[in-house]
């Protein structure tokens, strides 16, 4: 039982924040914090699970956000049933750079994801259909239910909450599966897990689709509540950074690094802006800079990582 | 074939030479540690912001600019190796990816707040205006930059295979402990080769910015640029470097000339997409 008296506690805050803090700004903090917390633990399976850093994990995020805004623009059906397209897209964009670079090192993967990401931003930038440099826009105004657009965060909030618990869930069946078990064998080493039987680059492709479809979700949830994207909110790289240094600060490769990390960094940037306005944008990107910098040179598995390893012992990694 | 199209070709050309340079940086760096500099074109973006305070303080151009790029991105290099590479080498992979991609961060948005988002350049007749030969008109400021940029990436390639510090450095990159024994410190040479990777990268950087936009986020586009040439060339090669930078920016230049200048990098990254299908090893890289 002592197993679940984190994970509990957890879930009893969650559930209740909305109740006790009450402002319109809380509840959209807590709505972003759960939603970046989806982006982040999606990116987690690929990033923090099987060790292959993608930077440039805002294009999924943009097929799910386009999908569902493209749909709306051009059929006028609700933007929640573009969600299996988005996962279709993200998928299929997915295999076509995880295919190769996966069999490669790791820094091949690392280079096509920012790529393949810039791809996406321009070729969006330029095209009609998905509002080029203006951007797709939403039901404002909700027609039915199922147009999900309300004006309080907290059905947002409970939605996101539920969708981050399914994640949560999917990881750490994944966790706790074959899959799982071979994803840290090729991590430690990727040599001594290929002898042992375990066919690397299709584990390792295999947690990346379904990163890349969960980030997808994530997308578009962000369109539901936001009902706008642009190719600088929907594809521009400062998402990538996000889900990445929310994962790594947190802990990669631990089930709630992502959602420690959310919770500490979403509150921040959101204040900043508050406070700096626009100024703070660019001042938010630099701290996340030396975050990074200092994570990567001091403690690469995060915040939980600091309490995992005061349980047992520092896992030894070889490069 | 008509005098634009040649004309397309040459400016080509030269920019591939430019880009030849400044991916050889990042090559080199690969090849000799296992390391890829996410921060790279970040370099380039600061070395091109070098070049314009140069001359907007001292009224000097490529031939100031040049040098003091040279010699304030290579010490950048050294320090970052120092302070930051060292220590992320030895960790796992996500600390070595993570190290360089936070410094990235860290140089464009500290550009952004030092220098803004506009974009500036420098005076287009900063090198000798315009020249006409044979009916193509080709600003000189490229054609120097192109051909300095040839010499420095033939600099470099004669420095790695036929000096002692080259072969010093082929020592430790084959096998460090064994380059130990032998005498040779391996993080003194690794700290050179940055030293020299950036400094290649401040050369072009400074020559690129008499022609090119200067911005904060005009790293980004470099960067990726960068990784396509040294993908297309083969990991760690010189040689590979400099045919596959030829071939971007004629590539670049042509489908600019034929599809629009908006769609240039979309085939460049596209070309990527296929290098990474199709023959991962490069060009001149071993399989």
């Amino acid at each position: 039982m002592k197993k679940l008296l984190w994970p509990g506690i957890t879930a009893v805050l969650l559930l209740a924040y909305p109740l006790v803090f009450t402002t319109p700004f809380q509840q959209r903090l807590g709505a972003l914090v759960l939603l970046y917390a989806i982006a982040a633990s999606a990116w987690n399976i690929v990033g923090g699970y099987a060790g292959q850093i993608s930077v440039g994990h805002v294009v999924f995020f943009g097929c799910g956000a386009y999908a569902s805004l493209a749909l709306f623009t051009h059929t006028g059906l609700p933007p929640v049933l573009g969600m299996p397209l988005g996962i279709a897209a993200a998928v299929g964009i997915a295999a076509i750079i995880g295919t190769p670079t996966l069999r490669l090192s790791g820094h091949y993967f690392s280079m096509a994801t920012i790529a393949v990401a810039e791809l996406a931003r321009l070729v969006t930038t330029n095209t009609e259909f998905l509002g080029a440099a203006v951007g797709l826009s939403g039901p404002t105004v909700p027609r039915t239910w199922l147009d999900l657009s309300f004006i309080s965060s907290v059905p947002y909030y409970y939605l996101f909450l539920a969708v981050l618990v399914i994640t949560l869930g999917i990881t750490w069946w994944m966790e706790r599966s074959r899959i799982g078990f071979y994803l840290r064998a090729i991590r430690d080493s990727e040599k001594a897990a290929r002898s042992l039987g375990a066919r690397a680059p299709r584990v390792k492709l295999i947690a990346y689709l379904l990163s890349a479809g969960l980030t997808s979700v994530a997308g578009s949830l962000y369109a539901l509540m936001f009902q706008f994207v642009d190719p600088e909110s929907g594809l521009g790289i400062l998402i990538s950074v996000k889900m990445l240094i929310m994962a790594a600060l947190g802990g990669a490769g631990l089930l709630f690094g992502p959602l420690v990390g959310a919770a500490i960094l979403v509150p921040l940037e959101e204040i900043s802006n508050s406070l700096l306005g626009g100024r703070g944008a660019g001042l938010t990107f630099v701290l996340y800079g030396a975050i990074i910098v200092l994570i990567a040179r001091f403690r690469p598995d995060g915040i939980l990582g600091l309490f995992q390893s005061a349980r047992k012992a520092p896992e030894k990694h070889d490069a | 074939m008509s005098a634009t199209l040649v004309q397309v070709i040459v400016g080509g050309l030269l920019l591939g030479a430019i880009y030849a340079l400044f991916s050889s940086g990042l090559t080199l760096i690969w090849g000799m540690m296992n390391v890829v500099n996410f921060a790279h074109g970040d370099f380039v973006m600061v070395a091109m912001y070098i070049a314009y305070v140069v001359y907007v303080l001292l009224g000097g151009g490529p031939l100031a600019s040049v040098p003091i790029a040279a010699v304030s991105l290579a010490t950048i290099g050294i320090l970052a190796y120092f302070l930051l590479v060292r220590h992320v080498m030895r960790g796992p992979m996500i600390a070595q990816i993570l190290g360089t991609f936070g410094l990235a961060l860290l140089l464009r948005y500290s550009m952004f707040g030092a220098a803004g988002a506009n974009f500036l350049s420098l005076p287009d007749n900063l090198v000798g205006g315009t020249y006409e030969i044979f009916g193509i008109r080709l600003q000189a400021s490229r054609v120097v930059a192109g051909i300095v940029a040839l010499l420095v990436t033939a600099g470099l390639h004669l420095l790695l295979t036929r000096t002692s510090l080259g072969s010093k450095m082929l020592a430790v990159s084959e096998d460090a402990t064994a380059a130990q024994l032998m005498g040779i410190r391996p993080d003194y040479m690794q700290a050179i080769a940055w030293g020299i990777a950036a400094g290649a990268t401040g050369i072009a950087g400074a020559l690129i910015a008499t022609f090119f936009y200067i911005s904060p986020t005009v790293g980004e586009t470099l960067a990726i640029i960068a990784f396509v040439t040294v993908a297309l060339g083969g990991f760690g090669s010189v040689p590979g470097a400099l045919v596959a930078g030829l071939l971007i920016g004629l590539i670049e230049s042509l489908s600019a000339y034929w599809i629009g200048g908006v769609w240039k990098d979309v085939v460049v990254y596209i070309l990527f997409i296929f290098v990474l299908w199709f023959r991962p090893q490069g060009l001149m890289g071993k399989s």
